[in-house]
């Protein structure tokens, strides 16, 4: 161990908690408590009051929440087939097949989401796909932007796969798709259902994209958030925030729950 | 070893499997070219593309000579450049600590670092309002130490608002590889390193440092194309003084019309972090991470 008197490991420890607590504990407690709260000025919020959440889960609002759940989880599903369609596909090819495909899949991420945002703006708004100015369009950019993580985390999954269980089938007699469907998919499922939960979150925050082309009838909740505090009601904009970590929450939540059910199968 | 392997499959399976499995590759393939791969070739299109019709580099001459276009680079650099190295640095010590020095509750903060991953990053902005905003928590407690009018907290709406959010919110990115290349050291060099009589310091700096200089650089240049293409933290701070590339495509686009200039500011961001991030991979291949 790096530091021995016990009074140096309780100062790096109070030093530790110094650093992390207001940096990255307190935000997060800062807008659940400004979200109760109906002023704040000074030291601690004042006016505890639950109307931003009544506010928050009734008309507008409401809408909101389910536009950005419809959204993420068609979007998750989306890339999450393709994705595993690409790294199935990717780990069954050659070499340089395998590293283009890489590359192609992970060319989102190092595009900044506005530009994907804006080339898919660009691309849906004349025929022959006239997207612009209806839900898909949202969906269609969410879809873009998390197929990398889902192709990332599923050949990552794969690539740690142990051969010995496919070549045992197919040494077996088993056709290609009989492996695929009872050995190799219920072998990835953990990370399948990871790479959901990784998909969802990030769909159910994204902003940059969304800001470039959401219809005004398809307002997801960061787009709610950010309009709100736009027009300087803050407070209603940080309870609708924590609906949207409390739902984010919660679905991983789930997923997470389902994980492990699928590993002890 | 797998080729070993795979080499005694029956020869009928062998011969059919080469063609489909080039085949199953094509539709994820065309998908990413239709939703992603086109549209962004429409993008540079655009850019080429003048609103008076016709191809020229005009969008890209005008952009060039432009003031705003100028701030807006020199402010996305150095924004991305200070907030990395701000994660780097702090991302370095908290990791050293979590790894090396134990830790009561160390599960619940890892635990705690994935959870913050998968909230939006301005959610960051929206909190630093209340913490450093005019009339917040920070000012607030000035205010009732000193009896002073107002606070001196007042930088939110300046450069320094983003790199702030920026740093809090990106350091997690580094030191999720660090603790990995972490767990994989073996601490009896520490112990042997310590009881031969290094103090803490030498052995960071002499058996810790090199060993964490791979994942370093892989989190550093990772961390530096988010900080480059983050819109949302930008968007939050709602400061005209403060204009980043992904800003300016978004005003050029959105809030004047003008695609021909938006798509050529966008190019030199594609340019700009696609570079780098191809050089995170390298760089990240080499980390074996």
């Amino acid at each position: 161990m790096l530091v021995h008197s016990r009074a140096a490991r309780w100062a790096v420890r109070i030093l530790f908690l110094l650093l992390f607590l207001p940096l990255f504990v307190l935000p997060l407690l800062v807008i659940v408590a400004a979200s109760l709260s109906s002023s704040w000025s000074g030291v601690l919020p004042s006016g505890p009051t639950g109307a931003h959440y009544t506010a928050a889960v009734r008309g507008d609002a409401l809408t909101a929440l389910t536009t950005s759940l419809i959204t993420a989880v068609t979007a998750s599903l989306l890339a999450l087939a393709a994705g595993t369609w690409a790294a199935l596909a990717a780990s069954g090819a050659g070499r340089r097949t395998r590293r283009l495909l890489d590359a192609l899949f992970m060319l989102p991420v190092a595009v900044p989401s506005v530009v994907v945002g804006l080339a898919v703006l660009v691309a849906f708004s004349k025929p022959p796909l006239l997207l612009n100015g209806t839900p898909s369009i949202v969906i269609v950019a969410h879809t873009v932007l998390v197929t990398a993580f889902a192709y990332q985390s599923v050949a990552a999954a794969l690539a740690r796969l142990d051969p010995a269980y496919e070549q045992a089938a197919a040494g077996l007699g088993a056709r290609p798709a009989y492996v695929l469907w009872r050995v190799r998919l219920p072998l990835l499922l953990p990370s399948l259902t990871a790479a959901a939960g990784l998909c969802f979150a990030l769909s159910m925050g994204e902003l940059s994209a969304t800001m470039m082309l959401y219809p005004p009838d398809w307002l997801p909740l960061p787009v709610r958030i950010f309009s709100a505090t736009d027009r300087g009601s803050l407070f209603t904009g940080s309870a609708v925030a924590v609906v949207l970590m409390g739902t984010t929450l919660l679905v991983l939540l789930a997923v997470s729950r389902l994980r492990t059910r699928a590993t002890f199968r | 070893m797998a080729e070993v392997l795979k080499s005694p499959a029956p020869a009928r399976s062998a011969g059919g499997r080469s063609l489909p499995s080039r085949l199953w590759v094509l539709p994820p393939v065309v998908a990413l070219g239709v939703f992603f791969l086109h549209p962004l070739a429409l993008v540079v299109q655009q850019s080429f593309t003048p609103d008076e019709g016709g191809t020229s580099v005009e969008p890209y001459t005008e952009l060039f000579a432009s003031e705003v276009f100028h701030e807006a680079l020199t402010t996305t650099v150095w924004i991305a450049l200070a907030a990395t190295a701000g994660c780097l640095l702090l991302g370095f010590l908290l990791a050293l600590v979590i790894a090396f020095v134990p830790l009561p509750g160390g599960k619940a903060v890892s635990t705690f670092i994935d959870v913050f991953l998968s909230f939006p990053s301005f959610l960051i902005t929206l909190a630093l309002l209340f913490l450093y905003g005019n009339t917040g928590v920070a000012n607030g407690l000035w205010t009732s130490a000193t009896g002073a009018a107002t606070g001196p907290f007042d930088f939110l709406t300046t450069p320094w608002g983003v790199v702030l959010a920026e740093i809090t919110y990106f350091t997690p990115f580094v030191m999720r590889p660090l603790l990995a290349a972490f767990s994989q050291l073996d601490t009896a060099q520490l112990d042997v390193a310590s009881s031969l009589g290094a103090g803490p310091l030498r052995i960071v700096r002499r058996i810790i440092l090199p060993e964490a200089l791979p994942a370093l650089a892989a989190g550093g240049s990772l961390v530096l194309v988010m900080c480059l293409n983050e819109f949302g933290i930008v968007l939050f701070t709602g400061a005209k003084g403060v204009t980043t590339l992904p800003m300016l495509v978004y005003s050029k686009a959105i809030l004047e019309s003008d695609y021909p200039s938006a798509c050529a500011v966008a190019v030199v961001n594609i340019c700009l972090s696609v570079g780098l991030y191809g050089l995170y991979r390298v760089v990240s291949r080499r980390a074996g991470a």
